[in-house]
């Protein structure tokens, strides 16, 4: 389309006219239709598939359960001695590491999210170690460390026993904590820590009246993250705390060892009694760190 | 007084040489300048979160260059209020006392002074959020008052506000001069503020600061 000159007298000359030519509505209807068709097919299919891995496990759980004769399989998981010993030491080694890892977290990626100090992008990567380490390397490495001084005193105390566990899980889980807690602070306005400095508080003060409440979602987000990775770890476990019944042996090792002895229906119920901790874990994390509810 | 004497600051890419401001007591500060000419750093290095390379810096006759954010004494009202989103308005105007160890029944009289004062008698028990922007500044403005301060360092504490919330704003700031005596620095880039209130006007270019006449 070439730009339009003057005509008659009272026509008015246009200065410039628009380059090209529009795409016609139904070519731009049709493509906006098919960008959204393709966000929804792609997410939903990712959705399918967790959905359907779970709902896979329920079925198979029922089915399981209906031609049971006496008790279901997760009723019978539940009466066993050493699955209870199992849940109870995967909650509290899970809790336990979870609060080691905020206590670590909440300083370290409060540093390295404020101050600028030489060598801050080397803390920076080092964390990031555990969450890239194959998880058998992290136990590998875990086991060697204990044979130096000082580390070696203790070996005795921790390896293969039940702080290996909560070790070897603190290992990785922190490490998404402090992920977590870093992009909190970065979120949260240093301006806010300014002005408190500026009326009397000590950084102490600032940080703990103003940035910390600030920071609370962020840390049941930090949490539940460290609770998780805790509850799914497995690799290092099983080399550093070993995977002795009725004493290192948590959730994750008990479903491998129930697959070891052919017992499918046993570790597809432990695997349900995790979803069922982990979903639990989840539903009290949002209700207590968010006020928006869970949907 | 507010005094800088030949100040030095390097702030990430730029620099600024022998910066000298002078507002005497009791008078009302305004330092003009461009987006991005340092006006901020200038202000963060009065109340201590920068630090300056050379030059002094004197609060009413003390020399504070090297002094804590903590014990310079200064209200300090940024550019957005910075409210503290986890805290009631009462909180808010109430910590600086509180750190300062005032007894509760005078925390309580003096916010209710202040709020009087700055009209938000009704949004002491709110949180931040929800406040309007003209709320918002009244009310860092309150907690930068609190524990009555000598200085006052603003940071375009009216660039959001609109039209209308804005010449409230005048009228309040002026009152608030005239009620607590406080020696301010007022940094904005609006030439219409620095005519509102100021009496005394800079001007920042290029890294250098010149008094202008008020009339701007």
């Amino acid at each position: 389309m070439s730009a339009r000159t003057s005509g008659g007298a009272g026509e008015e000359r246009e200065a410039t006219a628009p380059l090209g030519r529009p795409r016609s509505e139904r070519a731009v209807t049709i493509s906006d239709a098919g960008f959204y068709l393709v966000l929804i097919v792609i997410s939903l299919t990712y959705l399918l598939l967790i959905v359907s891995m779970l709902a896979a496990d329920f079925a198979f759980m029922a089915r399981e359960t209906g031609s049971a004769a006496g008790q279901g399989p997760i009723a019978a998981a539940l009466a066993e001695p050493k699955i209870r010993y199992s849940i109870w030491l995967s909650m509290t080694s899970c809790t336990l590491s979870a609060i080691l890892s905020l206590w670590v977290a909440v300083p370290l990626g409060y540093l390295i999210s404020r101050y600028p100090f030489f060598g801050r992008n080397l803390v920076d990567a080092i964390i990031d170690i555990p969450i890239v380490l194959p998880p058998l390397v992290v136990g590998l490495s875990l086991l060697i460390l204990f044979q130096f001084w000082p580390f070696r005193l203790l070996a005795r105390e921790i390896v293969y026993q039940v702080p290996a566990v909560v070790l070897a899980q603190f290992a990785v889980a922190c490490a998404f904590a402090v992920r977590t807690m870093k992009t909190t602070f970065d979120h949260i306005d240093p301006r806010c820590e300014q002005v408190a400095r500026s009326l009397g508080c000590t950084r102490l003060q600032a940080f703990g009246w103003v940035v910390l409440p600030e920071a609370r979602r962020g840390m049941t987000t930090a949490f539940t993250l460290a609770w998780a990775r805790s509850l799914g770890e497995f690799g290092p476990l099983l080399i550093f705390a070993g995977a002795t019944r009725m004493k290192t042996e948590v959730l994750s090792t008990t479903v491998f060892l129930e697959m070891n002895v052919g017992d499918i229906a046993a570790a597809v119920a432990v695997s349900l009694i995790m979803v069922a901790a982990a979903i639990v874990v989840l539903i009290i994390a949002r209700l207590w760190g968010t006020r928006e509810g869970l949907l | 007084m507010i005094l800088l004497e030949n100040v030095s600051i390097r702030a990430g890419g730029f620099s600024l040489e022998n910066v000298t401001v002078e507002v005497p007591s009791r008078q009302y500060g305004v330092l003009m300048g461009k987006t991005g000419s340092g006006k901020t750093t200038i202000l963060e290095s009065i109340i201590g979160l920068r630090p300056v390379l050379r030059g002094r810096i004197w609060l009413c006759g003390t020399d504070v260059t090297e002094m804590k954010p903590a014990l310079r004494g200064i209200g300090y009202v940024p550019q957005d209020g910075a409210l503290f989103s986890t805290m009631t308005v009462r909180d808010q105007i109430a910590l600086a006392l509180y750190v300062r160890r005032v007894k509760p029944a005078a925390i309580g009289r003096r916010v209710a002074e202040l709020a009087e004062m700055l009209g938000i008698t009704d949004l002491l028990d709110r949180m931040p959020k929800g406040l309007s922007g003209g709320e918002r500044q009244r009310v860092a403005l309150g907690r930068a008052l609190s524990f009555q301060p000598s200085v006052l360092c603003l940071d375009e504490p009216l660039s959001a506000l609109d039209e209308e919330t804005r010449q409230q704003m005048y009228s309040l700031v002026k009152r608030v001069r005239e009620q607590t005596g406080v020696t301010a620095l007022h940094v904005t880039h609006s030439r219409e503020e620095a005519e509102q209130l100021a009496d005394c006007v800079f001007r920042l270019e290029e890294g250098r600061v010149g008094r202008i006449d008020k009339t701007v």
